[in-house]
């Protein structure tokens, strides 16, 4: 059977151009980058011009970058990082109620330590209110940690707004840019933020890769301790193949991002028109213009997500719902619920997340599956009446 | 993560709808995820007749649903009381653990459209004497 894949948004394959720049380093240049001989210096050698790649594409500094294993750990370095070092300067830090979890959590664990944690609601489209924002900031604020782009619904934030707020108030900003990098434009400087959580594989890149870059000047305990690496801020041997691949695939993303945002938001408004004007009773969630350009995200009345994805799954379409029964915790997305959908809603929600692979031919073939698939599932449903 | 039998049942639901003169109707929610099964009973001399159900719910509700009604359908009230998720489960070869809540909702729904009948039945009786 053909597979479509339609969840760029979770994962992406890797670009065939990516792989064969890591190839070399798995085999020949094995090297350890801490080694005074040969070996050593050219894997160090690669390892800095990779930092480089990196750094250029959100317009950093190479020595503000630092490698880490992917975006997980790149934002619990940046929370209990930066708490830890400021906490003599209070012990308050906002973020808003629809991070992912690798913040949420982090933030749970904090208020456990005894620091405190504003979690700002946010709209039905997914946006923070900058005045909330301002509202919220006490005389004990050491961090403000808002998501760039949502990974469920696509919403994007307005961080250079938030960075300026930050900056008045001489409080860290960090943003978790993991669903954001590659998709958009992203520049440090112009947003004014401080510390920033990338990953490798949501680009075409390796997965277990990942960057957090820390503006110069910025305090921050270390999260991983050990040997000297990443400027004594990281330990671990460096995964060589994995930060070279990740910089390929940050050099790719850069090198075409206007053509490719503007071929991908064609493909997600076509997708989203078909899918509106298609199948009655349908809503999109997130924002119609402030949002992913790959991100398309629906909920569909009177059914529930897993059921979608499990007939989609047998005509091979890959997509992902926030639905309570595919997630191991049995609630719903508290993405979908901070955005004011009643459970029933959340629990008919569907993503489909497109990236640069996907065809117009795919999308059609969607098009074309869905209303069937929706419409049997509806007949099975007791809250359906026709 | 499904096995071909759970498949099968979801892909080919059998008795999905409702019926229009049921003898006893039972509703239950999933407190664990929120889904909701409605199960229709025809009834004969203390025979289950025909059954139908429809469910707003994930792949191993919609089987288990299916599967209950295939398992019921000709079974005395007596019998289909018996009926446990367990049951349920091992005749589809199995569910994700995490999907056993799941198969609760079918023998609740059960419970329910019996325990219906029951109620209405004895107010019946009751109405005779
Ligand atoms: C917004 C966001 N943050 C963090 C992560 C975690 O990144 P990683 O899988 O590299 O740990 C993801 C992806 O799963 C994400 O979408
Ligand atoms: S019925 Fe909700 S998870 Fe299965």
């Amino acid at each position: 059977m053909q597979r479509r894949y339609f969840d760029y948004a979770a994962t992406t394959p890797l670009d065939s151009e990516v792989l064969k720049e890591m190839l070399p380093h798995m085999e020949e240049n094995f090297g350890n980058p801490s080694s005074v001989y040969s070996y050593g210096r050219e894997a160090r050698k690669v390892i800095d011009d990779s930092r480089e790649k990196v750094a250029k594409i959100i317009g950093a500094q190479s020595k503000e970058i630092f490698f880490t294993s992917g975006g997980t750990e790149s934002d619990n370095w940046a929370i209990k990082g930066t708490a830890f070092a400021n906490k003599d300067k209070g012990n308050h830090i906002i973020t808003t109620s629809v991070e992912h979890h690798a913040v949420l959590h982090t933030c749970k664990y904090l208020e456990k330590q005894g620091f405190e944690v504003t979690y700002l609601p946010v709209d039905e489209y997914g946006l923070i209110d900058l005045d909330d924002l301002r509202n919220s900031i006490k005389d004990t604020t050491i961090l403000i940690t808002v998501m760039f782009a949502n990974n469920e619904i696509g919403t994007i934030q307005p961080i250079g707004e938030i960075g300026k707020i930050a900056k008045e108030k001489k409080i860290l900003f960090h943003t978790d840019a993991v669903q954001a990098l590659g998709s958009i434009e992203i520049d440090v400087n112009t947003l004014g933020v401080d510390l920033m959580s990338i990953s490798g594989h949501k680009i075409y890149g390796p997965k277990g890769i990942g960057a957090l870059y820390i503006r110069k000047g910025v305090k921050i305990d270390n999260l991983i301790h050990g040997g000297a690496q990443e400027k004594k801020k990281r330990g671990g041997t460096e995964n060589t193949p994995a930060i070279v691949g990740f910089a390929k695939a940050c050099e790719l993303a850069e090198s075409n991002l206007q053509e490719q945002i503007k071929r991908t938001i064609q493909l997600r408004d076509y997708m989203i028109k078909g899918i509106l004007e298609g199948i009655p009773e349908v809503k999109l969630n997130g924002h119609p213009e402030k949002r992913l350009p790959g991100n398309v995200n629906v909920s569909i009345r009177y059914i529930e997500g897993e059921s979608i994805l499990l007939s989609l799954d047998l005509l091979g379409i890959a997509a992902s719902s926030g639905s309570a029964c595919t997630s191991g915790s049995l609630d719903p997305s508290h993405v979908l619920l901070a955005i004011g959908l009643s459970h029933e809603i959340a629990h008919g929600s569907l993503r489909f997340s497109i990236g640069k692979y996907t065809t117009k031919e795919e999308v059609d073939f969607v098009l074309d599956k869905l209303p069937g698939i929706i419409q049997r599932l509806r007949d099975m449903s007791p809250l359906y009446n026709v | 993560m499904y096995t071909d039998k759970v498949i099968d049942q979801f892909q080919n639901p059998r008795n999905v709808g409702e019926l229009e003169n049921a003898d006893g109707v039972g509703e239950v929610g999933s407190p664990a995820c929120g889904d909701i099964m409605k199960m229709f009973l025809q009834i004969e001399d203390g025979v289950i007749v025909d059954v139908k159900f429809k469910t707003f719910g994930c792949g191993a509700a919609v089987a288990t649903s299916s599967i209950a009604t295939e398992m019921i359908k000709g079974k005395t009230l007596e019998e289909a009381e018996k009926l446990t998720n367990s049951m349920v489960i091992d005749e589809l070869g199995g569910l994700p653990h995490e999907k056993v809540h799941c198969s609760v909702l079918a023998e609740q729904a059960i419970k329910a459209a019996i325990k219906d009948y029951r109620s209405k039945h004895d107010t019946e009786n009751k109405n005779e004497e």
